[in-house]
């Protein structure tokens, strides 16, 4: 069972696509574009569309989905954390 | 899907233009004909009033476009005949007049030294002609190259970036070479991926005028802009559904235009193309703002990808919906017109997924109504450019 999808494999956040993910899951991510799987821990509950992230992220750090920068890191992101709004910022506008 | 030879059932226009819809519509040029409109197809069954709050003292490029979305509407092939209403009747004849080009019947009425009675009867006989005629009218085998296909997607979430999105752009990557003629928009939303559509434009002149667009635009938000726009662009549903970021929701967004088709032209607001392909037509994220100006441009079916879950419809455009989110597809299964969910748990290809919105398409080109047509979900919502005079 598909957990999370990942665009491309030198993303650094994955999509989780069920619902009910608890905090401590064992998740099984899809790479769509290379078509492999990967195993992750989740760090905390995250709701179905949200992200996690599948790199360690430090604050500056660029995020990359779809192999391309969709902002800024503006607060540390652990492996399998939950990537959004509180620690990631856009860098335009 | 082999689409060498398919083909679809449709109404021939005097213009020679293929609709799939054969409304007769009653038209206001402004608000304060709305009433007369409304009571008119409220009077002849089978015919729409399209009522909207705009068309008094607007000047500039802003009266051109208002005249430009309202003759565009009229004209659109989906449309078989329309009544204008006014409450003066020098602009009724202008808009009336633009509507006429294409050889299909129209008839003005101007309220002024008339009233509401009066204009309402009259009008109303004209619009009882016009149904009655329309109603003989008989649908014809025409070839896939006179589809005209539009898209745009809301209440976006990452769903619609990885499911329902990919499979416009499967599916406008399967229309492409067999000469349909396309158009996606939405500049601001492009941003992020900007560079990634420059690429993609046919020729150094196209990119020009698509970055001169974009860079107009550009220059609104940051004229305006009170904040890094994170309440507006994504939305507050976007972010619900897990969008972070503009560029998040751009790189998403951008997954409708394919992955082989190229961009041969751009369009200003609610302006026809010139010829068969991909177009790119500058113009509002708003969902209902920018399926209008693409039904003023002649487009008669809409791919309308959706995560969270909009419920839009247009009076004259069948807005067909797709979604990959499970609990959208749950939740809000009335809406939605094709369900590409399982491309999210592996169970259906993207291949699969855009055959899938392909089978949509003709069904619903041959007559079948959209989810948003049953429901009634009418939004004509007009593109103001600025104040009023």
């Amino acid at each position: 069972m598909i957990h999370f999808v990942v665009h491309d494999e030198n993303d650094s956040v994955g999509v989780v696509v069920v619902e009910g993910v608890k905090s401590g899951a064992t998740l099984t991510g899809w790479i769509m574009d290379q078509d492999k799987e990967i195993t992750f821990k989740a760090a905390n509950d995250i709701p179905i569309g949200h992200k996690l992230a599948i790199k360690p992220l430090a604050k500056g750090d660029t995020v990359i989905k779809y192999g391309t920068d969709i902002g800024r890191v503006v607060a540390p992101i652990g492996l399998g954390e939950h990537a959004h709004v509180h620690n990631i910022k856009t860098k335009r506008w | 899907m082999d689409l060498s030879k398919a083909t679809f059932w449709g109404y021939k226009r005097e213009n020679g233009r293929i609709g799939v819809r054969n409304h007769v519509i009653i038209l206001p040029v402004d608000d304060l004909s709305n009433a007369a409109a409304e009571a008119v197809a409220h009077n002849i069954k089978g015919t729409m009033a399209l009522p909207h709050p705009y068309g008094r003292l607007q000047f500039g490029a802003d009266l051109d476009l208002h005249f430009r979305t309202l003759i565009g509407t009229g004209a659109n092939p989906n449309v078989a005949a329309v009544v204008v209403i006014c409450i003066e009747e020098g602009w009724a004849k202008k808009v009336a007049d633009g509507i006429a080009a294409t050889g299909k019947p129209v008839a003005y009425f101007g309220i002024e030294q008339h009233g509401d009675h009066d204009t309402i009867m009259r009008a109303s006989k004209k619009a009882k002609e016009f149904v009655q005629w329309a109603s003989e009218l008989r649908r014809e085998e025409r070839p896939l190259k006179d589809l005209w296909v539009s898209t745009k997607c809301g209440e976006s979430d990452t769903t619609s970036g990885c499911g329902a999105n990919p499979t416009v752009g499967n599916a406008f990557d399967k229309l492409y070479p067999h000469g349909a003629t396309l158009v996606f928009g939405e500049t601001t939303e492009l941003t992020g991926g900007e560079h990634l559509v420059a690429a993609r434009c046919r020729t150094d002149e196209v990119r020009k005028k698509f970055q001169f667009m974009f860079d107009r635009y550009q220059a609104v938000v940051e004229a305006h802009k009170t904040s890094d726009l994170s309440d507006s662009q994504p939305t507050k549903g976007n972010i619900e559904g897990g969008l972070t970021t503009i560029e998040e929701k751009a790189l998403g967004n951008i997954q409708k235009i394919g992955r082989k088709c190229m961009i041969d032209g751009v369009l200003d607001k609610a302006e026809a193309p010139t010829g068969p392909g991909l177009w790119f037509m500058d113009s509002s994220s708003a969902a209902a703002e920018m399926v209008t100006l693409v039904a003023a441009a002649g487009y008669v079916v809409h791919f309308f990808p959706t995560g969270q879950g909009n419920v839009i419809g247009n009076p004259i455009l069948p807005v067909i919906k797709l979604c990959a989110n499970p609990r959208t597809v749950r939740t809000m299964s009335e809406h939605i017109d094709v369900d590409v969910s399982g491309l999210l748990r592996k169970e259906m290809t993207p291949d699969q997924a855009g055959d899938a919105l392909l089978e949509c398409m003709f069904r619903t080109a041959n007559g079948r109504l959209t989810a948003a047509e049953a429901l009634g979900h009418r939004e004509f919502v007009l593109t103001r450019l600025y104040e009023s005079a």
